[in-house]
């Protein structure tokens, strides 16, 4: 039996391009700062941190947890680093919620993130080896033919990566931390940015940014506490779960991925959700490239496999439109995309939502949530609910 | 008065011995004779080309060696334009995933001779390797894979292989 936990404290950055004021420990700094003291606590609370980050070729800094001691409040207190790509965030914050709820300690501080401008992600994702051509052209060369065997597979109209694209850039006009703010952004505009990755524009790929994210995830008394102190709801922890599966096998599915289908469905029987359309009232998942959408909506069963490009198509996932289910309200991984940190910031903003602090891209009674994070070749999956409710 | 620096880019390089082990080994002296080697699991008897030496479903050594085929079919594909540091090939160009005949597992490979306008999934090819006294134990030993001029495969015959 595991104990009850919850988010109760919340910090970002503002996502940018280039954070040329402060190095990678001043980035995290701002996050736990602002974490911590949500939660009403100073780093004298915190019992432990549990750190994440995308592969450390990234910016040429090996086990940065170690020199981040100091700027995470942890000297002297039991740390942790996790590895798991892209969805490292997401994986970052299940650790840490494991330590809670597995009644080690009553507080820990989660954080992720990626300093981009100081890294070379598309060289670091593309070095040269004996063993495979020198082609891969970053995560977009990986991912498009993936997007090209859905197409085929689907049937989907070429225009629904582009509406993800639109849809997702209008959410983010509504959340000040997002990197990318397009007043302008239509349809055309999409179609008329370059082609990077045939099929995909531009437009339909995630930005490179500079951010963090931190939570505190507490117990149940610790959640009580905040609660009294802070006057802010504790986001409670319905189900997490983590799967992963190898990059490479006769007949893997990388368009719906076992690993994910898998990792849905062990989190939906935590949380006792029986439909995820219905049951959720939000989900934030990781879209780097547009059509991981209608990709998504399918792998984790909200809809039947074949119709997610419907969904998207009928505006569904529209926070706008009135969808009934709205994906990305905070305009996601196509708007801000500090790597290591964005599968964080998938399950920081369930939390915001669940906690009513969304601000303009709030989902009017926010109830349930899903948070979820993929990575490398999407083989690592990371997801978890969160709700207003107490378990 | 010139401005003060505040940051600096600094490049670094970094040269190492790569060692295959016993399994990528086979596979790379097959590349130096111009041949694809895949291993095949003596449980699922599926053919991995580029094996690390384990089947990776059933956790068992593949230790059966077979020559594959110089031929094989585009199971997806893009077109690259992008470019990036260290970036070696003309853009755009097409990136392709390649399933040779008699594997099980396909992998990227470059496309040339075919306009990218008429790239598609299902179109066969075949490997166009270096000269003879170029070829090395490495993946450049292919310089591409062209069009063989065969029908396009259905895609009921690859469609576990995108
Ligand atoms: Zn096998």
């Amino acid at each position: 039996m595991s104990e009850r936990c919850a988010v109760i404290g919340i910090g970002q950055t503002v996502a940018k391009s280039k954070r040329e004021d402060v190095s990678i420990a001043g980035l995290v700094r701002e996050a736990v700062v602002m974490a911590v003291e949500d939660a009403g606590l100073t780093f004298a609370d915190i019992d432990a941190v549990v750190v994440g980050k995308a592969p450390d070729m990234f910016e040429g800094v090996m086990m940065p947890e170690l020199y981040l001691a100091g700027a995470l409040g942890a000297v002297g207190k039991p740390m942790m680093r996790v590895h798991t790509a892209g969805s490292v965030g997401g994986s970052t914050a299940i650790v840490a919620s494991h330590l809670v709820a597995s009644g080690i300690h009553d507080r820990v501080l989660t954080v992720a993130f990626e300093k981009q401008s100081d890294s070379d992600a598309m060289w670091a994702l593309s070095v040269p080896q004996p063993f495979s051509s020198p082609l891969l052209a970053g995560a977009g060369g990986y991912f498009a033919p993936i997007i090209r065997a859905y197409m085929h597979r689907s049937g989907a109209p070429r225009d629904v990566g582009m509406k993800v694209a639109v849809k997702d850039r209008l959410h983010a006009l509504k959340n000040p931390y997002a990197h990318l703010h397009l007043p302008d952004i239509s349809l055309q505009m999409v179609e008329d940015s370059i082609m990077l990755w045939d099929p995909l524009h531009y437009l339909e790929s995630c930005p490179s940014s500079d951010g963090a994210a931190a939570m505190v995830i507490g117990s149940e008394r610790a959640a009580a506490q905040a609660e009294t102190d802070t006057g802010r709801r504790p986001a409670w922890i319905h189900g997490m779960a983590m799967r992963s599966e190898p990059t490479m096998f006769a007949g893997r599915d990388q368009v719906n991925p076992q690993a994910g289908r898998d990792c849905a469905a062990d989190l939906y029987r935590q949380a006792g959700i029986s439909d995820p359309r219905a049951d959720f009232d939000m989900a934030e998942v990781y879209v780097p490239f547009s059509w991981y959408e209608p990709m998504w909506l399918e792998n984790l069963g909200f809809c039947a496999e074949g119709d997610g490009w419907k969904l998207t198509e009928a505006g569904a996932t529209s926070l706008i439109d009135g969808g009934d289910i709205p994906w990305n309200c905070s305009g996601g991984v196509l708007s801000s995309n500090p790597i290591g940190a964005s599968g964080m910031l998938r399950f920081l903003e369930t939390a915001l939502q669940i906690r009513g602090e969304a601000g303009e891209h709030q989902v009017p009674d926010a109830r349930r949530a899903l948070g979820q994070a993929y990575g490398g070749g999407s083989q690592f999956f990371s997801m978890w609910v969160v709700a207003v409710d107490k378990p | 008065m010139s401005e003060p620096v505040t940051m600096m880019a600094a490049p670094m390089r970094l040269d190492y011995v790569f060692t295959p082990g016993v399994a990528q080994g086979k596979n790379m002296h097959g590349l130096e004779r111009g041949v694809f080697i895949g291993q095949r699991c003596p449980k699922c008897k599926k053919v991995y080309t580029l094996s690390r030496g384990s089947c990776p479903t059933d956790g068992v050594p593949t230790d059966e060696i077979v020559e594959l085929s110089n031929t094989g079919t585009v199971t997806t594909y893009c077109v690259v334009n992008v470019p990036f540091a260290g970036q070696s090939i003309e853009l755009p160009y097409i990136c392709a995933q390649i399933l040779l005949d008699g594997a099980n597992l396909s992998f990227m490979g470059l496309i040339q001779e075919i306009p990218a306008g008429e790239i598609r999934m299902g179109l066969r090819v075949e490997a166009v390797w270096v000269p003879p006294d170029e070829l090395g134990p490495t993946m450049a030993s292919v310089k591409y894979f062209r069009p063989n001029g065969e029908p396009d495969a259905a895609f009921e015959t690859y469609k576990e292989y995108l």
